[in-house]
């Protein structure tokens, strides 16, 4: 199992916008390249990147949370 | 009925600002703030505190019924609203009247027309004042267009009655390009957005903004002169000056002749700002739109003509007459503000949050600070980069860059990256110390390399 961490301070966002589903399911594949959510810091979005290959294995940090830098925010199998 | 106990709206620097104005009338300060904010400068200096919610926005800065309800539970008898979150909003300023407290801003019914764009280019024309000449509504025959193009006068910028976000903008030179390019325009409208329609505007090539502090008890309406506000980066402004060094004298006292005439024309009541375009090669200038609140660069006002302007607003809100005359109000020398937030200028301008260490803070004559720190403090992520903004007072726009380049090398915030290293390399630059720029100057100024170049140079 490998930890995504986020990069920075602010609110994570699972979604890409409110109206559109998550970046990740359940069971995805996920390449280090793919965006798997949004942290924003002081009006600015900041996409983070996987990092890591494999499947992904569920969102830690809720959906529209705080979270501090370093937190993890997902899990990848 | 003069204010005894002010609630303050907002966070930030310009709390802290609202905070010592206050004071200084002796008016009782009431801080709101966030979960997020509880330990804010402007917590630490008001005389009390409230809690109005959680660290997002919408729920605590922008939740009216929560700021309205924390208020009056606080007892305050009046609600200042600084700038951004709820300062422009209309259903905010009728909520803190309905609540039976004095809102520190015009009227709900001036909020609301000069909000809508439409409604204060509609305002300002009865006032007499320039607008960007346009078409006023679609054409759709070329020949019509034609017509319209020679009233508005050359160059004009063809746009899509439906788009918007500034795509497919065309601009004619001369009546032959017209006559090519409109279709061009109608064609491309039709094909992304279903509509051919267009309409023309009067292109303002290079343009400067300018806006005209206004200060007005709602019969009588005075100005404090102009500034310029034309370096910015994604429509931010990020250095400001005061006066407008690139108008002439009669020019300045057409511009703010006409920003008078606005504000008495609807009955202003506050302090607000009136902003234009200034077209250089023509020396001609339009209103584009009205801010209804206090600004982010309001200190090189004060600078150059004394005035407090968070007291003037205060003072109005309490139901004082203007205590200005026209005449009495004099600016004196030249002011520049640079925007100090916490973003790395080397990386895109990342907000970079983070707890601040030491703080060296540059004290002198003609040297303001006005900031939201102090060692030790933990910056919020949630809020927007802005820390605080340097101000600097000379007697001539030249000893004012020298003076800004002077200080901001004694500005000192440890623990988090700036936009000082920015600011250090406009001050150097040739083009900023000589005044020539525009709107459009500075991010391909940031693109071409200007920051590294100084750095570099620097560095030698």
């Amino acid at each position: 199992m490998k930890e995504i961490p986020s990069p920075l301070p602010g609110t994570f966002y699972h979604k890409p916008a409110p109206d559109q589903p998550p970046f990740k399911a359940n069971g995805d594949a996920v390449a280090p390249d793919d965006t798997i959510g949004l942290v924003e810091v002081m009006k600015t979005f900041i996409e983070v990147k996987a990092e890591v290959a494999g499947s992904f294995a569920g969102y830690v940090a809720q959906d529209s949370s705080p979270v501090q830098a370093g937190d993890t925010l997902a899990k990848v199998e | 009925m003069p204010i005894r106990s002010l609630f303050i709206a907002n966070r930030g620097e310009i709390a802290v600002r609202i905070i010592r104005a206050a004071r200084a009338l002796g008016i009782e300060t009431i801080q709101a703030h966030s979960e997020a904010d509880a330990d804010m400068l402007a917590v630490r200096l008001a005389d009390r505190a409230v809690c109005i919610g959680p660290a997002k926005a919408a729920d605590s800065y922008l939740n009216i019924p929560a700021v309205v309800a924390a208020a009056r539970k606080a007892g305050a008898d009046a609600v200042h609203p600084g700038y951004g979150f709820l300062a422009e909003s209309a259903d905010f300023a009728r909520a803190v009247r309905a609540a039976g407290m004095a809102f520190v801003g015009p009227a709900a019914e001036i909020i609301d027309a000069m909000g809508d764009k439409v409604a204060a280019r509609s305002a300002a024309i009865l006032a007499g004042v320039p607008v960007v000449p346009g078409s006023d509504g679609r054409l759709d025959d070329i020949e019509r267009a034609v017509e319209v193009a020679a009233q508005v006068g050359y160059p004009v910028m063809i746009k899509a009655a439906a788009g918007g976000g500034g795509r497919g903008i065309r601009v004619a030179e001369t009546e032959a390009d017209l006559r090519r390019l409109a279709p061009q325009a109608r064609a491309e409208a039709e094909a992304a957005f279903g509509d051919g329609g267009i309409y023309l505007e009067r292109a303002v090539r290079s343009p400067r903004h300018i806006e005209v502090q206004i200060l007005g008890d709602g019969t009588d309406a005075v100005h404090c002169h102009e500034r310029e506000c034309s370096l910015q980066r994604r429509r931010q402004k990020v250095w400001e000056e005061a006066g407008a060094t690139c108008l002439s004298p009669e020019t300045r006292a057409a511009l703010c002749a006409s920003a008078v005439a606005l504000a008495k024309s609807v009955g202003y009541a506050g302090a607000g700002t009136l902003e234009y375009l200034y077209e250089e090669a023509t020396d001609s200038f339009f209103f584009i739109e009205m801010n209804t609140r206090i600004q982010v660069e309001h200190p090189v006002t004060e600078m150059t003509t004394g005035i407090d302007l968070i007291e003037e607003m205060l003072r109005i809100a309490g139901g004082e007459p203007l205590r200005l005359r026209q005449q009495d109000i004099a600016a004196t020398g030249h002011a520049i503000e640079v925007r100090i937030n916490a973003e790395d200028p080397a990386r895109q301008f990342l907000p970079f949050p983070g707890r601040v260490g030491a703080l060296q803070i540059p004290e002198g004559d003609g040297l303001r600070f006005d900031h939201m720190l102090y060692e030790g403090y933990q910056i919020p992520p949630f809020y927007d980069s802005l820390l605080g903004k340097l101000i600097v007072h000379a007697p001539t726009r030249a000893e004012a860059i020298a003076k800004m380049a002077g200080a901001l090398k004694c500005l000192k915030i440890d623990g988090v990256k700036t936009t000082i290293p920015l600011h250090l390399a406009l001050a150097a630059d040739p083009q900023v110390q000589a005044g020539r720029f525009h709107t459009q100057w500075l991010e391909p100024w940031l693109a071409g390399g200007g920051l590294t170049r100084h750095q570099e140079k620097e560095a030698v």
